[in-house]
């Protein structure tokens, strides 16, 4: 194992502080790189309210819902290896990121379900059969491509960092109970869970109140 | 026309527009002396082995003066907002009165229509002293319709109608340029706007061959394009009746309610989905793909028409 | 130079290090792989100024194009590509990373007492970054060029243009995440690595500027990376977000495009503004006059920045009201602006003034930013802003903000902190010759163009009407002067590497903490780590204070005023 603190730092606390600082400042900056869309989604869905609600009820609501239940569990294992982390306990943060990633590529292989459904449906835009025929009903799943899809790469990010890290802490090819990579990572999955839970009643639950 | 330091004013609001172009003009000379006066006094007095001796800075020069700089410039700020921002409220609507005229920009030309349906192309004739109201329509992207003696400028944006006015006070032939970057011709997107004695802009008109106005024109789309099946009086179709339905306040089936202005028509012929009047069945097919901006144009003035002229029925 | 020799040293005599940063090897390998701020800064210099040298040869063309009215030297495509060109890679590829990779990165941690930023690894990844941004931005000029203007609208950038939009806006979104990186970078290293007594009101100027941008850098680029990726996946797979036809409006495109590309105007200025202010002090020998409101303006400008977007949209067809709105808060951000101007001004009070290259350039900047913030004000007011806007006024005023203030700052700290970059001198009377020059031939380019604009001469044109060719003409032989005072640095700071004088650790007696090491440093950048106890910019004994209340720096505040004599 080499040694927790590197340069420029002088002390392993200070250390500590900059990685949680650089990735809360990283945060901020995804969440506006979001909030572009969920503005340009806003600005649509009040122009268009009811093609949005006929679009949005074509979604696969099932699939979406199981989703959301997976990447919850997600963040729920995820935390689990932080605090194993932050305790000391080895095999404990292995079982949590394990079973982080294996929740997130089932999340990924349903998403590709879905993905292969909504094009059997003709749920993409410029398809021949569109099943919605308003204007911006396009512009909506437009939208939903373009989030899921962003979420989707956010995601996988998230799970080649959680397989290194997997790899690392099992090696011991760096301190993980000194260093903040556990905590950071943590945070980085926590927020890919936070926008889902954004983008899930957006695209999902649109439409299908009442 | 123009010598090489002057535009010509040759609208209303140029004479406005020059007026506030001639204070701020004022104003930035005051503060590029200032500004230059001190840096280069005390480049001069101060400068490295001068003999004058270094005072604390003044009691006068240390933060009272600070805070005097911040608020006299919050103070010009605000003056400068107040000033712009009434003349630029004062010019938000036209008169009543004004002259109506369509403006269609597409890659990389400018159609014009009078109301009586004359035609140019690339070119506008307007009479002296009459406000004009324009309609601005484009076919494919932004553009933007510029005329520098009237200090007029207005983007053109696909898929809504843009209004502008102005009216013209000296006689002659002026640029209009696109201003807005549109493509490969965007330079060659140019045309001129001719003003004319009012005399002379009659006879003008008389001497072109008339168009169908566009109100005729909307006519006969109203029926040949099939909006008069269902519209119509008598039609079996259960839809809006359309007799003054300008301006009119309409209640929406998802609960709004929007007035019936040019882009809410314009709208609802080429996405009639969008905003479904309350208490009929979303069946109007849509007819973004079947009629060019023209004739929605041309549709539009004529639902208009039906508004304003008492006993015209479809 | 004999002048500033005779000035006490600030800074204790320092033991002397091994070996300097440019010790440390020198094959491609300690380049290409280091970690060292100090290398990293030059690689990004290096790059940059390819990158500067590209853009000004596409300038070049364009003004050669516009000494005739007829569009007789390239085609109409040809120049649209052009001006394409000029803006992508100046703004994305010069002037955004311009001073936060090159002087933020090499002086930064210096300045704050750190032996590097916080993340060094990250900090060469985003010099990676910028790299691939700038080459795949290269190879779409290469293939065949974007014709849409550095500002993608839609839907010309989307549907109906058949250049390479895609690539390019790869290239831009690719090195946008070079800048984040960068911005979060700086903003940690700030916050955790300051030295000992290094307390937030004693961080020179030049740190708050970088601070304040890195964070506009973080909250800014991202929706430009929205705004560029929805423009991506809607030409890739027509997911027609603006396609007026599928009932998209290309209007929220702006909003989202401007939302970043205002913040990023402030992106390019504020860093000048802060190595200007350490220029004045340092030559003036003064302490800047009025220290806290420096601090706040420029931290108020970093916040107001996000606010003024709708400015650029006051004939889109935006509401009337929201115009007036985005108006009032476009004057507003003049205040601090004007509040800094008035502020370096006075710091001249009772200075010792020398009029040193990089001091030329310092006041060149501040007649240049003066000038172009109050030709601001006039695109503030939306009456004239309807006139003008689209028209060479609005090309002027920008140059007068991103070229004539910013890029002369960039010049200005480039001879500041030569020496302690290379350890060498360049020539002071050709750097002098270059500095008027480069103010004389940027006004002679530019100020033609504001005339230009209120005639009502429209930006993007190829050809124009034959009654603006006297006022083209001079802007093109005034971008000659320019040009060359571009070229001349190259040339003598090029030749100052093997015949400059050594320059001695602080050659011009600055009180920053980046001079008190060695010039060039070493790898860590002291040999002792630097304590810090006293106020920024001490060039001078406390009986010459300007006031009372810059003697009181942040931590302790004004509370002496009963003491004044």
């Amino acid at each position: 194992m080499t040694e927790a603190r590197h340069d420029p730092f002088h002390d392993i606390a200070r250390q500590r502080h900059a990685a949680e600082l650089g990735l809360w400042v990283f945060l901020a900056s995804e969440l506006v790189f979001f909030g572009g869309l969920f503005v340009t989604y806003g600005l649509y869905r009040y122009a268009y309210p009811s093609a949005f609600e006929a679009a949005g009820a074509e979604t696969a609501i099932w699939l979406g819902t199981i989703n959301t239940a997976i990447l919850l569990t997600s963040s729920a294992t995820m935390a689990a290896a932080v605090w194993a982390g932050e305790a000391g306990h080895k095999r404990h943060v292995l079982i949590g990121l394990a079973l982080t990633a294996l929740l997130g590529l089932t999340f990924m292989g349903v998403k590709g379900v879905e993905y292969y459904k909504d094009i059997s449906e003709s749920l993409y835009p410029g398809a021949a059969d569109f099943p919605v025929d308003m204007p911006g009903a396009q512009v909506f799943v437009g939208l939903y491509w373009a989030m899921t899809g962003v979420h989707a790469v956010h995601l996988s990010i998230g799970l080649v960092a959680v397989a290194i890290t997997l790899w690392r802490v099992r090696a011991e090819r760096f301190d993980w109970q000194n260093t903040a990579l556990l905590h950071v990572l943590g945070l980085y999955w926590h927020l890919i869970d936070l926008i889902w839970i954004v983008l899930y009643p957006l695209l999902y639950l649109m439409g299908r109140s009442l | 026309m123009n010598s090489i330091l002057s535009l010509a004013q040759a609208s209303e609001n140029a004479r406005s527009f020059d007026t506030l172009l001639l204070v701020l003009v004022l104003f930035s000379l005051a503060i590029v002396t200032l500004v230059g006066t001190l840096v280069l006094v005390f480049s001069i007095r101060y400068r490295k082995g001068s003999k004058v001796t270094r005072h604390r800075v003044p009691r006068l020069l240390s933060h009272q003066i600070e805070w005097g700089w911040t608020s006299a410039t919050v103070f010009v700020a605000l003056f400068f907002f107040w000033g712009a921002a009434s003349i630029m409220v004062r010019q938000l609507d036209p008169p009543p009165d004004a002259m109506e005229i369509h403006v269609e920009a597409k890659q990389w030309m400018w159609k014009a229509r009078h109301p009586n349906g004359t035609r140019e192309i690339n070119a506008l004739h307007v009479p002296m002293g009459q406000p004009v109201k324009l309609y601005l329509d484009s076919q494919d992207v932004i553009h933007s319709f510029f005329v520098p003696a009237f200090r007029l400028k207005q983007d053109v944006v696909p898929g809504r109608t843009a209004t502008t006015w102005f009216t013209a006070t000296e006689p002659g032939t002026y640029h209009l340029f696109c201003a807005e970057f549109c493509g490969t011709s965007h330079s060659q997107m140019t045309g001129e706007i001719v003003v004319m004695e009012p005399e002379d802009f009659s006879a003008w008109l008389a001497n072109r061959p008339e168009g169908d106005t566009l109100v005729a024109e909307g006519r006969k789309l109203f029926t040949t394009a099939g909006c008069s099946g269902c519209h119509a009086e008598g039609s079996d179709v259960h839809a809006p009746d359309l007799n003054g339905v300008a301006g009119r306040r309409v209640a929406l089936a998802d609960g709004r309610v929007v007035t019936a202005d040019d882009a809410y028509l314009r709208d609802s012929i080429l996405l009639p989905a969008r905003d479904v009047v309350a208490g009929y069945a979303p069946i109007m097919p849509d007819f973004g793909g079947i009629l060019e901006t023209g004739e929605v144009t041309a549709l539009v003035a004529y639902l208009r028409s039906l508004g304003t002229q008492e006993g015209e029925t479809p | 130079m004999t002048d500033i020799a005779a000035l006490p040293e600030p800074h204790p005599a320092t033991p002397r290090p091994t070996r300097s940063y440019l010790g440390a090897g020198s094959d491609l390998r300690s380049w290409l792989l280091t970690t060292d701020h100090k290398r990293i800064a030059i690689l990004y210099a290096l790059t940059l100024t390819l990158f500067f040298f590209i853009g000004g040869a596409a300038a070049t063309l364009i003004r050669i194009e516009l000494i005739t009215p007829a569009g007789d030297l390239v085609s109409a495509d040809s120049y649209n590509k052009l001006f394409t060109l000029h803006g992508v890679i100046m703004v994305w590829f010069f002037l955004v990373p311009a001073i936060p990779t090159t002087f933020g990165n090499f002086i930064l941690p210096m300045a704050v007492g750190a032996s590097d930023v916080a993340f060094p690894r990250l900090n060469l990844l985003s010099w990676y970054l910028t790299v691939a941004g700038g080459l795949l931005a290269l190879v779409s000029l290469l293939v065949g060029g974007v014709d849409t203007g550095w500002t993608f609208y839609t839907p010309y950038s989307t549907l109906y243009s058949n250049s390479y939009v895609t690539l390019a806006a790869a290239g831009v979104f690719v090195a946008g995440f070079g800048t984040i990186a960068t911005g979060v970078n700086m903003i940690v290293t700030v916050h955790v690595l300051r030295a000992r007594g290094m307390r937030w009101m004693r961080l020179p100027l030049f740190v708050w500027s970088i601070y304040a941008t890195s964070i506009i850098m973080v909250l800014a680029t991202p929706a430009l990376a929205v705004a560029l990726l929805m423009i991506v996946v809607d030409r890739l797979f027509g997911l027609s977000l603006f396609d007026p036809d599928q009932g998209g409006d290309p209007i929220i495109f702006q909003h989202v495009f401007w939302f970043y590309s205002h913040p990023a105007v402030y992106i390019m200025i504020l860093p000048g503004m802060g190595v200007v202010t350490e220029i004045i002090t340092c030559f003036a020998r003064r302490r800047v006059f009025g220290y806290e409101a420096m601090v706040f303006a420029i931290l108020g400008i970093a916040i107001f920045s996000f606010f003024v977007w709708g400015h650029h949209m006051f004939v889109s067809g935006q509401s009337a009201w929201a115009s007036l709105v985005f108006s009032i808060l476009s004057f507003v951000v003049a205040v601090p602006s004007a509040i800094k101007v008035f502020n370096w001004s006075a710091t001249l009070y009772g200075g010792h003034i020398t009029f040193e290259a990089s001091m030329l350039y310092a006041l060149g900047f501040l007649g240049l930013f003066t000038l172009g913030g109050l030709t601001g004000l006039f695109l503030a007011s939306i009456p004239i802003d309807v006139h003008v806007h689209d028209t060479y006024f609005v090309v002027a005023h920008f140059h007068y903000i991103m070229v004539g203030a910013m890029v002369t700052a960039f010049f200005g700290g480039l001879h500041f902190w030569w020496p302690k970059v290379t350890g060498r001198h360049y020539s002071e009377p050709w750097a002098r010759l270059a500095a008027i020059l480069m103010f004389v031939g940027f006004n002679f380019t530019f100020f033609p163009q504001f005339i230009l604009g209120y005639l009502g001469m429209p930006r993007r044109y190829h050809s124009y009407p034959p009654e603006f060719q006297i006022w083209h003409v001079l802007s093109s032989a005034g971008a000659v002067i320019l040009a060359l005072a571009y070229l001349v640095p190259l040339v003598y700071l090029t030749l100052s590497l093997r015949y400059g004088r050594r320059a001695g650790d602080n050659p011009w007696h600055a009180s920053g903490l980046e001079w008190a090491t060695t010039s060039p440093p070493p790898r860590d950048n002291f040999v002792i780590p630097p304590t810090v106890d006293t106020d920024p910019y001490a060039y001078h004994a406390a009986h010459e204070e300007p006031s009372e209340r810059d003697e009181s720096g942040g931590d302790h505040q004004s509370s002496r005023k009963d003491e004044m004599p």
